[in-house]
């Protein structure tokens, strides 16, 4: 290893001095995602190779919905809330979802897979990417397919001497499926996943209090010119990864003889 | 709650553009400071808002939501949102969050003015 010479230091030191506070809050800019490591029981079908998606490439009408708890009497800091809530993400969701953490855990530029459901009982497999984390909040960013085309940030934050913690999702429909299904019963489903998750992270702090939701329509217009994302619908794609498994069997066999 | 890091202040480039100049951090906390900046900009003929970042010092996910919603302000007034000011890292974080898709990044004021007068 080479080691750093004098005027290499001055150099690093410099452009530290230069580099702005949340530099290394944020992902770095990749054109696609990659998947590093999937877990056991993880199905990389709808993450790996894909873009990146914010709220402005979706389909649907815009969201901007806030769930939060108040942490009453709770003894604990937003940055220890935060602490807990990279370390343990998986284990404060709702049963019926799964969440497989990337191995270097939640941190920016990081792909996480999912497994979960859709109304109407559809298997669903896709993923996140982080996109920002600091030591009070991080967040997450949707790729091509998933329900959600947008950001959700999880914070943690003092409020007259309370601490707060809240769930911030700012979002459109991926595709016109997608939007049909959020109001088929979808906004209610992703209400109660948020609701039960700070329920459940707030009783790990030993609280019991009730969730407030409030939700915003930014933007009524749903965006046509993004009809074309269906093509990636997770929801669609892992149904037919579901359906061709006995084909898939077979050809695995077929390869081993 | 606790108070916004940033100063912003607007001025005419043009009878067409108002800039509105972004000093500090861009967080949640300076959500009604930059709704006031914008009804401020808007105020009167502008039809483009140019939003300058030689002075942004900071900026999370959150500063990052704001610029959507503000967008979405500025498209059903039949505007346009356009920047410059913005270094390389900002420039990247309009890249990975897609920003750059609806915003245009201009290299300096003079060209955002000139863009947003050719309109």
């Amino acid at each position: 290893m080479t080691e750093q010479t004098p005027q290499d230091e001055a150099r690093e030191e410099e452009r530290l001095k230069h580099e702005p506070r949340d530099a290394a809050y944020w992902a770095k800019y990749a054109e696609t995602l990659k998947v590093t490591g999937v877990a056991e029981g993880a199905t990389n079908i709808n993450v790996e190779g894909r873009r990146a998606v914010g709220p402005l490439q979706g389909f649907g009408k815009l969201w901007q919905k806030t769930y939060r708890i108040n942490l009453t009497d709770a003894n604990v800091t937003p940055v220890e809330v935060i602490k807990t809530w990279k370390e343990n993400y998986k284990d404060f969701w709702p049963e019926g979802n799964l969440f497989y953490a990337p191995l270097a855990g939640i941190a920016p530029g990081e792909v996480a897979l999912i497994s979960g459901s859709l109304p109407g009982g559809v298997k669903l497999s896709t993923g996140v990417m982080v996109l920002y984390a600091d030591d009070e909040s991080f967040s997450l960013m949707t790729p091509e397919g998933h329900p959600f085309s947008g950001w959700i940030t999880f914070s943690s934050f003092e409020e007259e001497g309370t601490t707060v913690v809240q769930v911030q999702v700012l979002m459109r429909a991926n595709d016109p499926l997608y939007e049909l299904g959020l109001r088929m019963g979808g906004h209610k489903m992703e209400d109660e996943m948020w609701r039960k998750t700070l329920e459940n992270l707030a009783a790990h702090f030993g609280v019991r209090e009730r969730v407030e939701m409030n939700a915003v329509c930014v933007d009524p217009k749903l965006q046509w010119s993004h009809y074309r994302n269906i093509w990636h619908n997770a929801g669609i794609r892992s149904a037919l990864y579901s359906i061709t498994a006995p084909l898939r069997w077979r050809r695995d066999r077929a390869r081993q003889d | 709650m606790p108070e916004a890091q940033v100063k912003m202040n607007v001025r005419n480039a043009s009878e067409k553009a108002s800039i509105i100049d972004v000093e500090g951090e861009l967080t949640a906390f300076a959500e009604s400071v930059l709704m006031d900046a914008y009804n401020q900009a808007s105020d009167g003929q502008a039809r483009a808002i140019i939003l300058n970042f030689e002075d942004l010092e900071y900026m999370n996910s959150s500063g990052i939501g704001l610029l959507v919603t503000l967008l979405i302000r500025i498209n059903r007034e039949k505007q346009r949102l356009l920047t410059y000011g913005l270094s390389d890292h900002y420039r990247s974080i309009f890249q990975i969050t897609r920003l750059d898709d609806a915003i245009t990044i201009y290299d300096s004021e003079e060209e955002a003015v000139k863009a947003a007068n050719s309109a």
